[in-house]
């Protein structure tokens, strides 16, 4: 519109890529597509047994209703307070254990040859999941809760460890560096410096496992490892499915009290 | 007396912040070290109570070499050595009281401390100290909740209750406004000469350097370029520290700060 000099040449500007070659970049998200697309085609969904199963999926889950709480109110009471106590205990004993080996598996804290046998230690504690966990105790140890307390302290270690390692590799060295001026001894310095860097989300923490503990300890149940997985069990067998949808929504019930609860008492010790 | 002999300090990364540093600071000086941000101001004070591992030289403290000391003897040395830090370094969920205590880690067991037991006479003078500072009514306020400048007098209480010889001060002002940089600069002054105390203080305000300190070193790429007092900071001495800037304003403002009146007027944040 203007007869103006027009520019020399027009700077333009475009976000920079998160991938810089084209190649890479492009070939990537072709390679992606075409996997899917395949992945998609060899699954081999056959809607017709889909079909089939829909008025099964109706009669099975329509079973559940009216949940049954009374006629084995006795054993799901017992498999409650089993699991509760289980939770308690393996909670409490792996978050014991788990502070030695999370402090040595803080880079900024342990020696290097320390750093690697606790690094390993959380690596082989959480590469088998609760159920594997469970399975080798009932071998070793029999059926009975004691085995299920075992897998679950287990996973806790692996768990809280690694976190807890990693806030305080998080944490802010220079209020570290302050208390180590003073003179402090190391253990003056991990309950001054340390400590009140890590808690609240530890306590946080804490919680959150108590929570996954306790929905585990119904799993670790199944395979033999006692708490309420057992009475849940036997009730699937005995196909008293009103009675394992009542255990099904106390397990909900329980597990949404230590959420919220979980909730209101970090924002308290924050 | 603090003496620096040949110190020199080369970090893993092979950067060289430190080129043979020889430092005497009398029993009572307090000194300001300038120079601009990666001199080694920082590194020179942290190779003193071996927070960060000279790599040669040596430090003493009076007769005591601090660099052949062994851990456990470093420890005991660094209570003679209090630190105050840039950004307070407060633990900041611990209460002021708690954070003041922990001047006193050295001296107390740990049983004693985990309990928050610590002798009566350090309750004393943890009370003194903060009464001095002007703040004794907020012992159970957490240090997350004070302002900064009420943080740094908190840090200093916990460098002071340590009872130490010597002070080494990193950037105590470089987190505040310009009036409480002067105040708190002059409080630490102050506290120096209550006790006679030498101190280091690191610091990139110029200006600050030069109202409170009678001598300053400057501090470029880990050499002293510059020992003396603060009217010896002429255009060229600075261009030496700094780099090539115009400094006429730098020198100017000085001579206005002479009177003290004016101390609390403003202007200090002005310099590079």
């Amino acid at each position: 519109m203007t007869s103006g000099p027009v520019p020399a040449a027009r700077r333009t500007w475009k976000r920079p890529p998160f991938i810089k070659r084209p190649l890479l970049r492009w070939g990537l998200m072709v390679g992606a597509a075409v996997y899917i697309t395949l992945a998609l085609g060899t699954m081999d969904a056959n809607w017709g047994r889909v079909a089939d199963g829909m008025p099964r999926a109706y009669r099975f889950f329509s079973s559940f209703f009216p949940p049954d709480f009374t006629s084995r109110g006795g054993d799901i009471v017992e498999g409650i307070l089993e699991s509760l106590w289980m939770t308690v205990i393996s909670t409490a004993f792996g978050i014991a254990l788990s502070i030695p080996i999370g402090l040595g598996a803080a880079r900024n804290l342990a020696p290097r040859p320390v750093y690697l046998c606790a690094r390993a230690v959380l690596a082989i504690s959480r590469t088998f999941p609760e159920i594997i966990l469970a399975l080798f105790a009932v071998k070793l140890f029999g059926f009975g809760p004691f085995a299920g307390i075992l897998a679950l302290s287990i996973a806790t270690i692996g768990f809280y460890g690694k976190l807890l390692a990693e806030d305080i590799e998080s944490m802010d060295p220079g209020q570290a560096e302050a208390v180590k001026a003073t003179g402090a001894s190391w253990l003056q310095w991990l309950n001054y410096a340390v400590q009140p860097q890590v808690i609240p989300r530890m306590i946080g923490l804490g919680m959150y496992r108590f929570d996954i503990n306790f929905r585990e300890s119904a799993v670790v149940g199944i395979v033999g490892g006692g708490g309420i997985g057992a009475t849940l069990l036997t009730s699937f067998d005995r196909y008293e499915f009103d009675s394992a949808a009542a255990i099904l929504l106390i397990i909900i019930t329980i597990v949404m009290v230590v959420e919220y609860s979980s909730g209101y008492i970090r924002n308290w010790v924050q | 007396m603090l003496r620096l002999v040949g110190l020199c300090k080369r970090y893993k990364t092979g950067d060289l912040a430190l080129k043979n540093i020889d430092l005497e600071v009398p029993d009572g000086q307090v000194m300001a070290l300038i120079g601009p941000s990666g001199a080694g101001k920082s590194t020179l004070i942290r190779c003193i109570n071996r927070l960060v591992e000279p790599t040669s030289g040596s430090v003493y403290l009076n007769d005591l070499e601090l660099t052949a000391l062994n851990s456990g003897k470093l420890r005991k040395a660094r209570r003679r050595m209090g630190m105050i830090f840039q950004e307070y370094a407060l633990v900041e969920r611990l209460t002021v009281m708690e954070n003041v205590l922990s001047g006193r880690l050295g001296y107390v067991g740990f049983w004693r401390s985990y309990f928050r037991r610590f002798p009566q006479s350090n309750i004393d003078e943890v009370f003194r100290l903060l009464e001095r500072v002007g703040l004794d009514h907020m012992v159970d306020k957490r240090a997350d909740e004070l302002s900064g400048g009420q943080r740094q007098r908190v840090g200093i209480c916990r460098a002071l209750v340590q009872n130490p010889e010597v002070l080494l001060v990193d950037e105590p002002t470089a987190s505040l406004d310009p009036k409480t940089s002067r105040q708190i600069m002059r409080l630490i002054v102050e506290l120096c000469e209550e006790r006679s105390l030498s101190a280091i203080i690191n610091i990139h305000d110029v200006l600050l350097a030069q109202m409170f300190s009678k001598r300053i070193v400057g501090l470029d790429e880990g050499k002293i370029v510059y020992d003396g007092p603060p009217d010896g900071l002429t255009a060229d001495v600075l261009t030496q520290i700094y780099g090539e800037e115009d400094w006429s304003e730098t020198i100017r403002a000085v001579q206005d700060d002479d009177d003290q009146d004016e101390a609390d007027s403003a202007s200090g944040g002005s310099a590079p």
